[in-house]
């Protein structure tokens, strides 16, 4: 074929996959989420403008957070157990990876798409954030920049749920994908829990519970909304240890996701 | 040089909850393609096509056995630049035009950007479709998308194809169309290889053919050599409804239709019945010997009792 396509670097594969990943999703209307996200903050903003005096930032910032992280959980578990399954049900795959793609470009480029999706959903949502913000307090402050560090990290954790749904839609069917990728996602938001009884108990138990706690994903590391909503700073070291905890994780999540695929047959 | 050398490619699923069993999708598998071959690879539904044409794609991993295609590994990334494959009822991204599909598969596929948007044009219309590139695939017909898996199919160039049941979902016209398109194909050195129960499609197309069934490998042969063999029988056509008393002595096998007779006998007979039909007045339309028929060697292939009974122009 008229030259050696294979010459190309692997993200010349990876990219356009992530862009119709991406495309996809866009196409069909996930971002339609933007519009209940709008109404949602909209509507606290004018109510909690009514009913709360002197907390309203905390409120809309909690709120607004919190909307942002769930809205992006659903999103990123809901799509991301169909970006393997759906393509080997409705047959797509046969004709790409028929072509010079490998396995492995294929998950990558699918997670990298949904993750480019889960970022722009989140920038418009954060700019719902701070105009919520804007319309309570009237202006902004020094310490509402790390609110920008809150939706950084949860972000982090869209990359995080992605990686593990492409884990789990890799060996089993969307619905228990689905049901892993949520329990997973919950036990995750109580990690530190996790330690802290894993830490108070003994023997056998300790042993199991500190693996359980370790190998859950800290999402409760993740989450710092609270003292963010106080207006309390986050430390560089934690963006730091987070960004590391963040992509490792995912990447593990991802190779494990590559490994089984790698298998696969497609029936 | 061979396009494709299969060397006992194999397929074993274990089917069953509990206990399981294997099931042979594909059975020790030993075939050769050469370069600029048309090769038609004919079985029932289920016979092993799919299973075989998925191994070659790397789709699913044989159990045993292996194959290299344009003398490299079924896993080569070059060897994959270098083909194109229509899988059978090809589905695509519906939410895409038929366009942006296109040029999506021409980017994975390694071709240069400027080229892009003028190949995608160009093979839509090479399979019919040239007014819409940019409609939404999702308001495509069946026939429609089978053209556009054939379009993505040769988008690249590719020197070897793979067809899975090509003319599925095409109405006559389309399937002329395919026709068309395959012996081009064959007309500018590529090989292909397609997998089909039509057997006139087959006979008229394919340099070979190998008949698969339950997954074995049944029999592989020039469709020339196929057909070109006569049977030791001839047919005969006369206008008319009257059979010659005398054929009943010959052993004939007649059949009225409309206001003509067929009849076919041994070779042996043909002055007999010529002077019968002549003695009776009647007026003769033609007369052929028989030849060997695809479907013959198809139906001998799976099943060899049935065939030997059967003699069928």
């Amino acid at each position: 074929m008229k030259g050696a396509p294979m010459k190309a670097a692997p993200m010349s594969r990876v990219f356009p996959i992530a862009l119709n990943t991406f495309r996809e999703a866009v196409r069909d209307r996930v971002l339609y989420n933007l519009v209940a996200f709008a109404v949602l903050m909209s509507g606290a903003a004018i109510l909690v403008g009514q009913i709360s005096v002197g907390i309203e930032k905390l409120v809309v910032i909690n709120l607004g957070l919190t909307a942002v992280s769930l809205f992006g959980v659903v999103i990123s578990i809901f799509i991301g157990i169909g970006l393997v399954s759906k393509e080997i049900d409705k047959r797509t795959l046969y004709t790409l990876l028929s072509r010079p793609v490998r396995r492995w470009e294929f998950v990558v480029g699918k997670f990298l798409g949904l993750v480019g999706t889960l970022v722009l959903n989140t920038f418009f949502m954060a700019i719902g954030v701070f105009g919520a913000l804007l319309y309570v307090a009237h202006h902004f402050a020094k310490p509402d920049a790390w609110v920008l560090v809150a939706l950084y990290f949860i972000i982090l954790q869209f990359v995080i749920v992605t990686g593990l749904a492409l884990l789990f839609s890799s060996f089993s069917s969307p619905l228990m994908s689905a049901v892993f990728a949520f329990s997973l996602f919950i036990v995750g938001a109580f990690a530190e829990d996790l330690r802290g009884f894993a830490r108070m108990t003994k023997g056998i138990t300790r042993w199991i519970a500190t693996g359980a706690a370790y190998l859950v994903p800290n999402f409760s590391a993740l989450n710092v909304i609270t003292p963010v909503a106080h207006g309390q700073p986050v430390s560089g070291q934690l963006i730091l240890y987070n960004t590391a905890y963040a992509l490792i994780y995912a990447t593990m999540a991802i190779c494990g996701a590559v490994l089984i695929f790698e298998r696969r047959n497609l029936k | 040089m061979l396009a494709i050398k299969i060397l006992g490619l194999e397929k074993i699923y274990n089917v069953g909850f509990w206990r399981k069993k294997p099931k042979y999708a594909l059975r020790p598998l030993h075939l050769n393609v050469g370069e600029g071959e048309i090769f038609g690879f004919l079985g029932p539904n289920g016979a092993g096509k799919t299973t075989t044409l998925k191994l070659l794609m790397g789709l699913v991993f044989p159990t045993a056995g292996t194959a290299r295609i344009l003398g490299m590994e079924i896993d080569d990334p070059r060897m994959k630049a270098q083909i194109g494959f229509l899988p059978e009822q090809p589905y695509f991204y519906d939410y895409l035009t038929a366009r942006e599909l296109l040029e999506y598969y021409a980017q994975l596929s390694g071709v240069a950007a400027k080229e892009r948007s003028r190949k995608a044009d160009e093979v839509l219309a090479k399979v019919g479709l040239p007014n819409v590139a940019g409609l939404q695939l999702r308001k495509f017909s069946k026939g429609m998308l089978q053209r556009v898996g054939i379009a993505q199919a040769i988008l690249h160039d590719p020197k070897l194809l793979f067809f899975d049941e090509p003319m599925s979902g095409l109405d006559p016209l389309g399937r002329r169309d395919v026709r068309d398109l395959m012996e081009q194909l064959k007309h500018e050195g590529k090989t292909v290889f397609f997998s089909t129960h039509i057997l006139p499609d087959a006979e008229a197309l394919c340099d070979r053919v190998a008949v698969i069934h339950d997954g074995e490998l049944k029999g592989v042969g020039a469709v020339a050599d196929l057909t070109s063999g006569v049977r030791g029988k001839i047919e005969i056509i006369w206008s008319g409804r009257i059979i010659p008393p005398a054929f009943k002595g010959l052993g004939a096998d007649c059949h009225v239709t409309g206001d003509t007779v067929r009849a076919i006998v041994s070779e042996e007979c043909q002055d007999a019945v010529l002077d019968a039909l002549r003695n009776a007045h009647l007026r003769l339309i033609s007369l052929s010997p028989v030849r060997n028929s695809l479907e013959a060697y198809y139906v001998s292939k799976l099943q060899p009792g049935k065939a030997a009974a059967e003699v069928r122009p």
